[in-house]
């Protein structure tokens, strides 16, 4: 035994008294417990509430109104002549808004076969982003179309022939699901119906079921590559000339405007002309450059209350 | 010989467990507001979860702010703000470890209002930077403690980039206020 345990003891003994209070110092706020998680959901899974053409994660936030245009010029294999597409464009104008967080509302005018179509998008799932566990989003999306060509404008057009309106609708039902893996990284699959209530031919499916896969890679803070397939299952009756919907685009974000570009075989920007009604080939060249620009507008501040009045407790 | 040097290092030893022994004081519904003033855009954002523990005693403070807990009157704001700018998902929390520095013969722990230096670290973005700056100080008969802070920050000084075409909306000097209620832990 003797001295040098008792140095060894008393050294123990100031570590254990000197060394702990100086540690503990450095974290003050440890005093306060563990952080309480605040629930939050991953946001901005994608730039805008539209992948390319087809729904992505994303609703506009409550109280947010969004304009969106949308061009497609025509083919770019139409060659010079046609100013590799540029001399025409087929155009929908659209406005959604968020009646919650949750629930968006949308309607849209397209010059495709002059189509008005409407939509509601929900969000039953939301993917976590602290304080929870949902590992993904699933949003729901409903819309309508109708098409306000006159009479003898219709495809369908027979002189003998009675124009109901509901021959003029169509509807789809989607399931967006998706996650935002990183950062930088979005997928998402979106099984979903078209129901078309008039088609060309008795053997022609009224519904087409589809799937569509899309996802985006960001470039930087403010730039992103998108991409999306929409697949129409095979057993569905005869498809006449249509294809599957394929997009490739960058996303370039900046202040409230979002512009998307884009090469895409789709004319119709709404989902029965997309998904059912792609004529082009795109490995035929058959493909239209094309362009969107959302533009977002603070319609109604659902927080402003709570804000003043943190703002008044802070004064 | 041997019993005294233990007594002196067993005084040692206990001494600065005394001497922090002190009351602590400390909130988690603090707020933080700032402020953006830009020739196109003013901007105000607003958290009341600013977690901070002070110690009048010795002058220590902390202060711990959750970048996501921020609201902005718009919802594209916040997101650009968590996105673009802060990167709240690699740096989720500003932070701020320092003291206080009262005037000569002041004596913090006692009631009274007090005007003092702030001296310390903050941690915005991932980047320290020296903050110094003034704060007053209300210790309350009753045992809590308001405190109010004001200072500025510029964005670059913590490697946060504003690009040139949003330049005109956000300002280069962003006002930050503080005010927190501590109660006695």
């Amino acid at each position: 035994m003797g001295i040098e345990w008792m140095y060894k003891y008393t050294l123990a003994a100031v570590l254990l008294l000197f060394g702990v209070p100086v540690l503990a110092q450095e974290d003050l706020l440890d005093l306060l417990g563990e952080d309480v998680a605040v629930k939050s959901y991953a946001g901005a899974s994608f730039k805008g509430t539209r992948v390319i053409n087809g729904h992505s994660l994303e609703n506009v936030a409550h109280g947010v109104l969004d304009f969106r245009i949308s061009h497609r010029m025509g083919f770019v294999n139409g060659g010079i002549d046609d100013f590799f597409g540029l001399d025409q464009a087929t155009i929908r104008l659209g406005l959604d808004y968020g009646i919650t967080d949750r629930l968006m509302v949308g309607i849209g005018r397209s010059s495709y076969q002059k189509t008005v179509d409407g939509l509601l998008k929900f969000k039953l799932l939301r993917q976590c982003d602290a304080g929870c566990s949902m590992p993904l989003t699933l949003s729901l999306v409903a819309s309508t179309s109708i098409t306000t060509l006159r009479t003898e404008q219709l495809p369908w057009y027979g002189e003998d022939r009675e124009d109901y309106l509901t021959h003029r609708l169509s509807y789809n039902f989607q399931a967006v699901i998706g996650r935002k893996f990183s950062e930088g990284i979005s997928l998402q699959i979106t099984p979903g119906v078209v129901h078309r209530n008039l088609v060309a031919t008795e053997a022609e499916h009224n519904d087409l079921i589809n799937v569509g896969v899309a996802g985006r890679v960001k470039v930087n803070k403010r730039v992103a590559i998108t991409g999306e397939y929409f697949y129409v299952l095979p057993d569905q009756g005869p498809r006449g000339p249509f294809h599957n919907s394929v997009a490739v685009g960058v996303d370039i974000e900046t202040g409230g405007h979002v512009f998307q570009l884009q090469f895409t075989n789709s004319t119709g920007m709404f989902e029965r002309a997309f998904i059912t009604e792609t004529t082009g080939d795109f490995f035929d060249g058959d493909i239209h450059f094309g362009f969107n620009i959302s533009r977002v507008f603070t319609v109604y501040d659902p927080k402003a209350k709570a804000r003043r009045k943190a703002l008044e407790g802070a004064g | 010989m041997k019993t005294n040097q233990l007594i002196l290092l067993f005084a040692l030893a206990i001494l600065p467990s005394f001497v922090h022994a002190q009351d602590k004081f400390g909130t988690r519904d603090g707020i933080i507001t700032f402020f953006s003033h830009a020739p196109l855009e003013d901007i105000t954002a607003v958290t009341h979860r600013v977690a901070s523990v002070l110690v009048p005693a010795t002058g220590e403070i902390q202060f711990s702010v959750l970048i996501k807990s921020f609201e902005f009157e718009k919802a594209l704001m916040q997101e650009h703000f968590n996105e673009n700018y802060m990167e709240s998902s690699t740096y989720p929390k500003a932070l701020f470890k320092g003291h206080l520095v009262p005037k000569d013969g002041d004596d913090l722990t006692k009631t009274g209002t007090y005007e003092v230096g702030v001296e310390g670290t903050l941690t915005i973005h991932g980047v320290e930077k020296p903050l110094s700056t003034k704060a007053e100080l209300v210790v309350a008969p009753n045992g809590s403690i308001t405190a109010g802070c004001e200072f500025h920050v510029k964005p670059e000084d913590h490697d946060i980039e504003v690009p040139g075409v949003v330049r005109a909306k956000i300002a280069e000097s962003i006002k930050i206020s503080v005010d927190c209620k501590y109660a006695k832990l």
